[in-house]
């Protein structure tokens, strides 16, 4: 090429540029489209931060929203299951069938009275116990024994629900260690663990005994070794337990279980395992979600309400961006136009729109989830409960974080697609002489 | 060749009416005529951004109406440059950018051997000292000559100028117009030049008047044109070659 010719008027700062040796502009790594996309939105970038903003609102909102239900449904099904279960086996119920009719041709009426269900243990629960734990959605399976007796201290007495476990096993599916508020959850033979109202009641503390009556007049004396408080008072007034051996002692049921208490590792398929374990074995299978339903409803109507709130704020994410680049396109049609008449194909353009949807879903997403990490930290900060202690925990995951940052994305790529294909189909003479 | 609008309907309206024309390499060649005349459109089927009603385009001895739009663009892109009246250039990007643009879009990243023929092309059009200036901060004669760097960028054979110094004032136009002229000298590169102005049409090598999408006289066309074909019948053919031999 010729030497330049350099004008008068020329900018004063010397500008040294040769046919050799002149500064890049454009990063090697950066394709075309990258660089027109990110120079369309970086030049209308009050557009681009109005509606980078738009996003962002959204965004923290779910975010937000999402971190407030998950941690408030966490924290009510910890509640609720602090104290049972997620699987209870019990034996089978005892039924009454009528005889069957012999004789052709005559039918008999049957009055049928509902059998009395007696205390009795789970047929082979050893196998059963094995069976459940070979299951990989099973955590843990803890043999017990169940049923009523009376504690009597003094002229006092007391109707009482005794549990008789193996603590190590136990302990894995109620965290009572956690809930004793005085001496320890230590159970051999002669222990018992009382709740607070019980003890209340009675008057009586850590190292304390008590005589307990059990089935048949079974009598036994037992050392008070902790006191629990699992936050209801008709349970802390009814709840003991002992050492699984006392409770079969007590019970007239040597070497039986009443039921298997199970640990799942996923809550909300206890129902589905529930079923799988009674369809396999001779046992009664009842998940908390069973015994809790009208809980379990309230729960799964939230996170509906959760999810339509997700998907209302999404859609008006997608239509702003999708407004935004409908008026690019038609801002730019004329440098869409040159683009085009100097060889860039309608794939190229196509591109570019979808970048700038996908970049605008993503520069949304992440100043929503700051937004929504600061909400949520000044949330925790400023609610409390009575006592002081927050009010529940807040789930800040880094999985919500990078779902949120997904799905944003996403639909800014989705909200993209109609501009940029309008983009792509613009007739260079017409983009040209818009 | 005839463009007609709004085939088939009722307002259907015949543009061009039968041209028939052969450019060479190195022509430089000046486009005249009226307002509405059909002028632009004549440039917009040459540059193959349109599709003519009938007749055909040859470039290089390639007919182009039966190609797909991927293979006219690539046609476009690497054998067709354009000026437009108005420049349109991208104001997001600097001279030296926009001027590189062509040859990103085609090869899909920068490179060096990019800048330096971007480099080299701002020099030419005698804008280095402004070669990192954003477009729009630069006067219509210098966007002008920008977009004459940057339809050059990949070495057209053909450069299709539309009224490019229609919005400039003197001084500024006789630049374009020289530094087009100088394109066509040294790098051989085929001009067709749609200007208003007498003065720059007699400094071409050639003009064609086009009234009311007839071309009326066309200077050395006995040069051109087929030896079979009656000159008073010509200017109606069904064909139109745009004939750029490479070379």
């Amino acid at each position: 090429m010729t030497t330049a010719v350099t004008p008068a008027g020329a900018p004063t700062e010397s500008v040294s540029v040769a046919s050799d040796g002149a500064p890049e502009p454009f990063a090697r790594w950066q394709p075309f489209e990258w660089i027109v996309a990110t120079r369309f939105l970086r030049e209308g970038r009050v557009q681009t931060t109005f509606i980078i903003g738009g996003v962002a609102i959204g965004v923290a909102v779910i975010v937000f929203m999402s971190a407030l239900i998950t941690g408030l449904q966490s924290s009510l099904i910890e509640r609720v299951l602090t104290g049972i279960p997620h699987i209870q086996l019990t034996p089978r119920k005892e039924v009454v069938r009528a005889l069957r009719d012999t004789t052709p041709g005559l039918r008999e009426g049957a009055v049928l009275q509902a059998p009395l269900q007696r205390l009795k243990g789970i047929d082979q629960w050893q196998a059963v116990v094995a069976q459940v734990d070979a299951m990989p959605e099973v955590a843990v399976a803890s043999p017990a024994v169940t049923g009523s007796a009376v504690v009597v201290r003094g002229d006092v007495s007391r109707v009482i629900g005794l549990t008789g476990v193996i603590p190590d096993l136990y302990y894995r599916v109620v965290a009572l260690p956690d809930k004793i508020v005085k001496g320890s959850a230590r159970l051999t033979g002669t222990d018992l663990l009382i709740g607070t109202e019980l003890a209340a009641d009675l008057g009586v503390s850590v190292g304390d005994k008590l005589n307990v009556i059990g089935t048949g007049g079974i009598t036994t004396t037992l050392t008070i070794t902790g006191i629990f408080d699992l936050g209801n008072k008709y349970v802390n007034e009814r709840s003991t337990f002992m050492a699984l051996r006392t409770a079969q002692t007590l019970m007239a049921l040597p070497g039986g279980v009443t039921s298997i208490d199970i640990t799942v590792h996923d809550v909300y398929a206890a129902d589905v395992i529930a079923q799988r374990i009674t369809s396999g074995a001779s046992v009664e299978a009842n998940s908390w979600i069973t015994t809790n339903a009208q809980f379990f409803t309230a729960i799964t109507a939230q996170t509906i309400s959760m999810d339509a709130i997700r998907f209302f704020v999404g859609l008006s994410v997608a239509f702003g961006i999708a407004s935004v680049l409908v008026v690019s396109v038609v801002q730019k049609s004329r440098e869409i136009g040159i683009l085009r008449a100097m060889g860039i194909t309608r794939g190229q353009v196509l591109r570019i729109f979808l970048l700038q949807g996908g970049l605008l879903g993503l520069g949304g997403a992440l100043a929503g989830s700051a937004l929504g990490f600061a909400g949520l930290t000044a949330w925790m900060r400023l609610t409390r409960a009575a006592d002081g202690s927050s009010l529940f925990t807040l789930e800040l995951s880094a999985g919500l974080f990078g779902w949120t940052l997904g799905l944003a994305t996403l639909t800014g790529l989705v909200a993209a697609v109609v501009p940029a294909l309008r983009a792509a189909r613009l007739d260079p003479v017409v983009a040209i002489n818009a | 060749m005839h463009k007609s609008y709004n085939v088939g309907q009722p307002n259907e309206t015949e543009v061009l009416h039968g041209i028939d024309l052969v450019l060479r390499r190195g022509d430089f060649c000046a486009v005249m005529g009226p307002s509405g005349s059909g002028k632009s459109t004549l440039l917009n089927l040459i540059g193959l951004l349109d599709h003519p009603t009938s007749g055909t385009i040859a470039i290089s001895g390639e007919e182009t109406t039966t190609l797909d739009d991927a293979a006219l663009t690539r046609l476009r892109g690497h054998n067709i440059g354009f000026v437009f009246q108005y420049h349109h250039l991208l104001t997001a990007f600097t001279a030296l950018e926009n001027v590189m643009m062509p040859m990103l879009g085609d090869k899909g990243f920068a490179d060096a051997a990019m800048t330096r023929r971007a480099a080299a092309l701002i020099d030419t059009v005698g804008l280095t000292p402004w070669r990192d200036r954003l477009v729009g901060q630069l006067s219509g004669g210098q966007e002008q000559r920008v977009a004459v760097a940057r339809a050059l960028a990949m070495n057209p054979a053909l450069l299709l100028a539309d009224e490019p110094t229609g919005n400039l004032d003197t001084t500024s136009a006789d630049a374009v117009f020289t530094l087009l002229r100088k394109v066509n000298a040294d790098e051989g590169t085929t001009i067709l030049f749609v200007t208003h102005n007498p003065l720059m049409a007699a400094r071409c090598d050639r003009t064609i008047d086009v009234v009311d999408g007839r071309i009326v006289r066309s200077d050395k066309e006995l040069q051109y044109l087929a030896p079979a074909v009656p000159s008073e019948n010509r200017t109606n053919e069904a064909t139109m070659q745009a004939a750029l031999p490479t070379g």
